[in-house]
């Protein structure tokens, strides 16, 4: 009876220690960087203007204790997560997790919008919950226990439709905390709303969770049933990545391109997950493996940089007060630092050699290739386009990014905003220096790294790795990883530390060859001006200017509508121009708002029910027990 | 031979070649239009000229705009040791590969479009924003010519391309796919105009609009490697090459005279298309790249189904 009570309450298995170790070293720089963050400001742009307590960054003590505390909270409930074993201490861990973040997104409270985020996320949150709950139940079902050994031995006599069915309901249920498309609605909302080192530890460690949640439950306990499965993550994960990344180059809000750029990174990672399950399908145990090492590599890189990025844009939001990119600009000069952690973050995530995206996605790759190589016919293919898809959105990515640093660091300051920023304390530049120190070495060191994760991939897919090839040659460490010889027998090779290598002698000699032989000294002079009197921000390119062949190109999907209107002092003299221009968010418009209004209408329908007489109500209890009874009776 | 020597003999035939190649293509392109045209080796003069004047660089640059061409320089030299030339088996060859050369390549397009949108002048920010639309479309279309040469030949290292003997269909159709891909790279004329410095149709230009001087001359050269490094990628995949065996005077020079002819071949047939197309708008460069992106699937099932 007391079968709920769990018999192996935690498991530490590779796995869940990844989890844990990703978890922390987001955390404990984005905590350094809290130390930081909670001390007034005095940016003079404030002085004379009603700004809000939150944009000046008041906050009053109790509610600083009170941040400590749900950050505290959130950590725990985070490794919680990922270190059970046992569904019911899952599900409350998860419903922690999911509750604590609620917090911390409306925890400026003074903004209206922090409201609307924070109810947003939570009914997307337990929506998703709900169907983790409806797909437990149906495993409590057959194994007659929450243990996960339990449900690992049951799953192995579990019938392939009762399988299916599990596996879309955890699809659905983790789906929605990773973001994959069309289930990504909450993400750009809350992740900005959040104070910055929340954001960061939400769209750099909690949504992660879901991808554990994926491995864990399907991949490990559940076991991949048929090849559909695989190719249905493979596909949401390209749509996720496009879909992610096309808006993210849209967006003028830094912290939600930053979240828009999650929702596609997430894609990434679900792109080697996917491949995984699908190759374990294809009983192709080591190559499966290795696809998972690439999508866990993409998963800490991505925890790595995304984190230092929205670090960065708390540091430019705290000194500036706005998070708008049309306002800022030329910060490089005023915020060397953040600028300087910005760029390296940008890089990164651009996937630019020698830093750690770069590999993560040169993995994922080759993964790709490997994996067409070992299949036949029309699985190729898709493999293949599957990998040109990714490629794209590695292209729009570095595309999103030179948008993101160019307009906000570069060039000159749009507003007064940005013309009195100053750089941040302490505490918070060495957050984000901890941070770049990571994107760096977790790019130099991949062969090291692709070491350590193929034993949590070993885990995850019960395989035995000691068959693959993992080694580092040295002296110039070249990473190679080597398949047995039943799956291909091929091995492949990089060396980050020889091209950072290379490229670093390679600049030099520019540089000595420059010194050598060119002229004199440069002359500071103007911006080209093509002798207009002169230039000042309004003549730069903006944000939303940059991202307009973008939004031609991709108009069938992004739906952009545009307004110009004249205001006119009389007939003959324009005064001004306005000038308006959105994209349609097609899945808002198309799944949600309907969606919304049916509820909203069967509602209004059910209230009918309730007119409020007492009579009525009565009957309804008479009646309800009327039907018990004669149910009792009957069956 | 011993292999530093390899690399530096490389590293320098990249260098002093690439602007030859250059003005090749200009002197084509002017006796194909019946004009007499600027010396075959007016990149040289450029390059020389550019190196004896006083740079000027704006109020508004910061350091990006300073290491941009460093950096650019860097990164373009970097994927011309990895490429076969001389070099056909060294332990180097394990530093990337294909797809790392793609990647390696966006590297220095990252800074130059950043150091674009340094100088807050609007021509930079227009070219920045079309160099990294034209390179975003560029991506898929170069991902599945690669993809379909690694179905034929089971790596992505460059040094298997030396190993290859015979053309394929897949082959043809997916150096046709590098060809255009090539044309947007190295800012060719229906997708960018070398020639010209008109703000409607200027990308590459654009971004370097600023530079001058010494910074000019690194930038012009790496876009001169790099357009070389593409040459010699589409050669070796269109007509593949036997390593260079060292057995007799004679062999050796017949093998030099057909390793030169076609990249010869290549850089006719670019003057050519430059000569004989107009330039189209920008948003049609996404049509013009998705034609790309289709020959890459074409490319890639013609592999599959072993063509």
């Amino acid at each position: 009876m007391l079968d709920f009570l769990p018999k192996q309450l935690f498991l530490f298995d590779p796995l869940s220690l990844f989890f844990i170790f990703v978890i922390f070293i987001v955390s404990l720089p984005s905590a350094i960087y809290s130390l930081g963050y909670f001390t007034p400001k005095a940016n003079p742009c404030f002085a004379g203007r009603q700004a809000p307590a939150a944009e000046k960054n008041e906050y009053s003590s109790a509610k600083i204790t009170l941040f400590w505390f749900l950050l505290v909270l959130f950590v725990l409930s985070m490794c919680v997560v990922v270190t059970v074993g046992n569904v019911l201490v899952f599900l409350v861990a998860w419903e922690i997790m999911s509750l604590v973040s609620y917090f911390l997104v409306v925890f400026d409270t003074t903004h209206e919008k922090s409201i609307q985020a924070g109810t947003i996320y939570i009914i997307m949150t337990h929506i998703g919950t709900a169907f983790l709950v409806a797909a437990f139940l149906i495993l409590h079902k057959y194994a007659h226990s929450f243990d996960f050994a339990a449900i690992k031995n049951v799953c192995l006599i579990m019938p392939g439709p009762t399988k299916d069915i599990v596996f879309l309901l955890l699809l659905v249920g983790f789906g929605t905390k990773a973001g994959i498309v069309p289930l990504h609605v909450w993400l750009p909302y809350a992740h900005p709303q959040a104070p910055s080192q929340i954001s960061s530890i939400m769209s750099g460690v909690m949504i992660k969770t879901a991808i554990y949640g994926i491995i864990r439950f399907v991949i490990f306990l559940l076991g991949v049933n048929s090849s559909w499965w695989g190719v249905l993550v493979l596909i949401l994960a390209v749509i996720t990545c496009l879909v992610g990344v096309i808006y993210a180059l849209m967006e003028r809000d830094i912290k939600r391109l930053l979240a828009y750029s999650s929702v596609e990174n997430m894609g990434i990672i679900l792109l080697g997950v996917g491949l995984a399950m699908l190759l374990v399908n294809m009983k192709m145990p080591y190559l499966a493996a290795f696809a998972l090492i690439a999508g866990l590599y993409h998963l800490v890189n991505h925890a790595i940089f995304k984190g230092l990025l929205f670090l960065c844009a708390g540091s430019v939001y705290k000194a500036t007060g706005t998070r708008d990119i049309e306002k800022l600009g030329g910060l490089i000069k005023k915020m060397p630092q953040t600028a300087f952690y910005f760029l390296i973050g940008s890089m990164a995530i651009s996937a630019l050699p020698p830093l750690n995206g770069f590999v993560s996605e040169w993995l994922t790759l080759q993964v790709f290739f490997l994996g067409a190589l070992n299949s036949a016919g029309g699985a190729r293919l898709f493999l293949g386009i599957c990998a040109s898809m990714l490629a794209l959105t590695s292209g729009l990515a570095a595309a999103c990014f030179v948008k993101a640093f160019g307009v906000v660091f570069l060039g000159l300051p749009r507003s007064n905003y940005a013309q009195s920023a100053k750089e941040v304390p302490l505490s918070m530049n060495f957050g984000m220096f901890f941070l770049s120190i990571l994107v760096i070495v977790f790019g130099i060191a991949a062969g090291l790294v692709i070491k350590l994760l193929a034993k949590v991939a070993a885990v995850a897919m019960n395989v035995d790795i000691s068959t693959m090839r993992f080694s580092l040659y040295n002296p110039t460490l070249t990473a190679q990883v080597g398949l047995p010889a039943k799956e291909l027998g091929k091995s492949i090779y990089l060396s980050t530390p020889m091209i950072a290598l290379v490229l670093i002698v390679m600049g030099l000699a520019g540089f000595v060859v420059y010194r050598l032989f060119a002229k004199g000294k440069p002359v500071s002079y103007q911006t080209w001006d093509c002798g207009y009197y002169k230039l000042d921000s309004r003549n730069e390119y903006t944000g939303t200017a940059f991202s307009k062949p973008f939004r031609i190109a991709f108009s069938f999907f992004l739906q952009p509508y545009r307004k110009t209107q004249k205001v006119r002092e009389s007939f003959y003299q324009v005064k001004s121009f306005a000038y308006e221009t959105h994209t349609t968010l097609v899945f808002k418009k198309y799944i949600y708002v309907p969606l919304i209004a049916l509820v909203l209408k069967s509602a209004k329908f059910m209230r009918r029910m309730q007119p409020g007489s007492i009579h009525l109500y009565l009957a309804y209890i008479f009646s309800t027990l009327l039907l018990l009874i004669i149910f009792m009776h009957k069956f | 031979m011993n292999k530093i020597t390899l690399f530096f003999l490389q590293l320098i035939f990249f260098i002093v070649v690439a602007p030859f190649l250059s003005g090749l293509i200009t002197k084509i392109k002017n006796s194909l239009r019946m004009r007499k045209g600027q010396s075959i080796f007016q990149p040289y003069y450029n390059l020389i000229k550019l190196f004896s004047k006083i740079q000027v660089v704006s109020e508004t640059a910061s350091w990006i705009f300073r290491v941009t061409p460093f950096i650019l320089i860097s990164s373009t030299l970097t994927v011309a040791l990895l490429v076969p030339v001389f070099i056909f088996s060294n332990p180097l060859y394990r530093m990337g590969d294909f797809i790392a050369i793609i990647f390696i390549f966006a590297l220095g397009r990252f800074f130059l479009a950043l150091a674009a949108l340094d100088t807050g002048s609007s021509f930079g920010g227009m070219g920045s924003s079309r160099e990294m639309f034209i390179a975003s479309l560029v991506e898929p279309a170069l991902c599945l010519v690669v993809f379909s040469v690694f179905l034929q030949f089971g790596s992505t290292n460059l040094s298997v391309f030396s190993g290859m003997h015979a053309v394929s269909v897949s082959s043809l159709v997916g150096a046709s796919a590098l060809f255009l891909v090539v044309i947007a790279e190295t800012s060719r004329v229906p997708v960018d105009n070398q020639e010209t410095h008109l703000e409607l149709t200027m990308v590459h230009e654009a971004m370097a609009l600023e530079y001058s001087g010494a910074s000019l001359a690194l930038i012009e050269l790496a876009a001169q490697v790099k357009q070389m490094i593409w040459f010699f990628l589409i050669a070796q995949i269109i007509f593949p090459i036997t390593t260079l065996s060292l057995v007799n005077l004679k062999g050796l020079f017949s093998w030099g005279l057909w390793y030169l002819a076609r990249i010869l071949i290549i850089v006719i047939t670019m003057a050519i298309v430059e000569v004989s197309v107009a330039k189209m708008r920008l948003f049609r460069v996404a049509d013009f790249l998705g034609f790309a992106f289709v020959l890459g699937i074409i490319a890639s099932i013609c592999a599959i189904l072993g063509a």
